[in-house]
């Protein structure tokens, strides 16, 4: 199951975008993260990375 | 705005700026996107920059930004110990990113380049293993714009360079994860930077109080991407609720970001491609200040850009002088520090608590550059238990 992005926690800042292996996040126009369902793999480094705790398993 | 540039900077961070004022100033026809709509703006920063820094790039310090001095750093041990180093003449600012960041943007487009907010690049033309140009979102609209040259930019989030095949992803084990806030705060020390450090407080990282006036900070944490189950905030939010007057602050702003800590990108060109700044892993390691890393390389990518142009080569082996200049300048010393980060997360507190008996605070700003790692290794091998990790200094 690909990972969920909780709106009201994240910050836009863009971290996950750089740690994702599989390019399966896109900060759109620099402010809405989106998950690419097709190419996130769960493999959870966006979370471990996530400063504030908004990428959540499904 | 035309269809066709000389070069393409996606990104307009301190790394693009520069890039950009550079190219233009040598000549060339130069498009500067930012997908965000206000340069500068979130900052993702503790906003503290160097006078030697500002001084070696050829900044002019401008009021604008240069809205507090520092004279000095206050370096706090696990167990509380302060090892302090005040200095004879102003060593920094703490400096409203928001406003230099956009001057610098400004100075690109009095170069003459052209600058666009608001505009964000979605994927690259590739032709013949060369990259071509850029496909840009701008209000709705999906255009194509040509380049001899594209630079990536684009930031700890960075996806050109990987879109053109270049491993540029952030390693867990080489990013910090960061959170910030900017609160009105009575503070103690107006002129003094304050870094706590600590497993329990900040794992890997450490916490800051980078002060912008006599009541005014940043205070911040940075931490390993792979060294917790806890947030960066929570562990903020514990640091601040156990520190007076830090737990009455006001908060007037909420920052998080990630910081690469790794080494430098092996290689930083591609056939039409340059890369400069977080997209390139070009920060300090041990501090995590990037503002005079990305924009030394920016400086030197924007001119060797002319050149290549001027010659008719864009290729991979033409570009690659900006590798070599920059390399020569900033990567021996970036991976110095690089190793120190190493040496230095392998560490107890109880170390720390060590090091903080045996070392002055000039000491630990020298570390922070990369010099005197040779005093630190013979004090670390003093405890058996540190020789490896002494030993991967030297």
């Amino acid at each position: 199951m690909p990972r969920k992005v909780d709106y009201d926690l994240c910050m836009s800042c863009g971290g996950c975008v750089g740690v994702c292996p599989f390019l399966a996040l896109t900060l759109e126009h620099g402010i809405k993260l989106i998950v690419d369902e097709e190419k996130c793999t769960d493999c959870g480094s966006c979370t471990k990375f996530c400063p504030v705790g908004a990428i959540k398993e499904a | 705005m035309k269809d066709a540039y000389d070069v393409v900077v996606v990104g307009a961070g301190p790394g693009g700026s520069n890039t950009a004022k550079a190219a233009a100033e040598n000549g060339l026809d130069v498009l500067l996107l930012e997908k965000r709509p206000e340069i500068g703006a979130p900052k993702r920063c503790g906003e503290g920059f160097s006078v030697n820094g500002a001084k070696t790039l050829g900044i002019k310090p401008d009021p604008r930004w240069t809205i507090n001095e520092i004279w000095g750093a206050n370096i706090v041990a696990p167990n509380g110990k302060r090892v302090s180093v005040r200095y004879d003449n102003q060593v920094g600012w703490v400096i409203e990113r928001k406003m230099f960041d956009k001057l610098l943007a400004i100075e690109a487009a009095r170069a003459g380049a052209e600058v666009l907010a608001k505009s964000e690049v979605v994927g690259l033309i590739m032709q013949d293993g060369f990259v071509k140009g850029v496909e840009v979102e701008r209000h709705g609209e999906r255009f194509s714009v040509e380049a001899k040259i594209v630079v990536a930019a684009d930031g700890v989030e960075s996806k050109v360079a990987r879109w053109a095949g270049i491993n540029s992803t952030q390693k867990l084990v080489d990013i910090d994860s960061a959170y910030q806030y900017e609160m009105v705060v009575d503070l103690e020390e107006p002129d003094m930077l304050d870094l706590y450090f600590g497993n329990d407080i900040a794992p890997r990282g450490y916490v800051w109080v980078f002060p912008k006036g006599k009541d005014i900070a940043n205070v911040g944490i940075g931490i390993g991407g792979n060294v917790s189950t806890k947030t960066a905030k929570q562990y903020l939010d514990e640091w601040i609720a156990k520190h007076e007057p830090f737990n009455e602050g006001r908060i007037i702003e909420v920052n998080a970001g990630g910081v690469p800590v790794g080494a430098p990108l092996e290689k930083l060109v591609g056939n039409g491609l340059m890369i400069v700044g977080d997209a390139a892993h070009q920060v300090n390691a041990i501090h995590g200040g990037g503002v005079f890393e990305a924009s030394f390389a920016g400086q030197i990518a924007g001119r060797v850009a002319a050149e290549a142009i001027e010659k008719g080569d864009v290729s991979e082996a033409a570009l690659m002088k900006y590798d070599k200049e920059w390399r020569a300048a900033r990567g021996e010393i970036l991976h110095r520090i690089y190793k120190l980060r190493r040496a230095i997360e392998q560490l107890s507190d109880a170390d720390l608590n060590y090091l903080a008996e045996e070392l002055t605070g000039e000491d630990v700003v020298a570390f922070a550059n990369g010099e005197r790692l040779a005093k630190l290794a013979k004090i670390l091998m003093k405890r058996p238990h540190l020789i490896k990790a002494a030993k991967e200094l030297m």
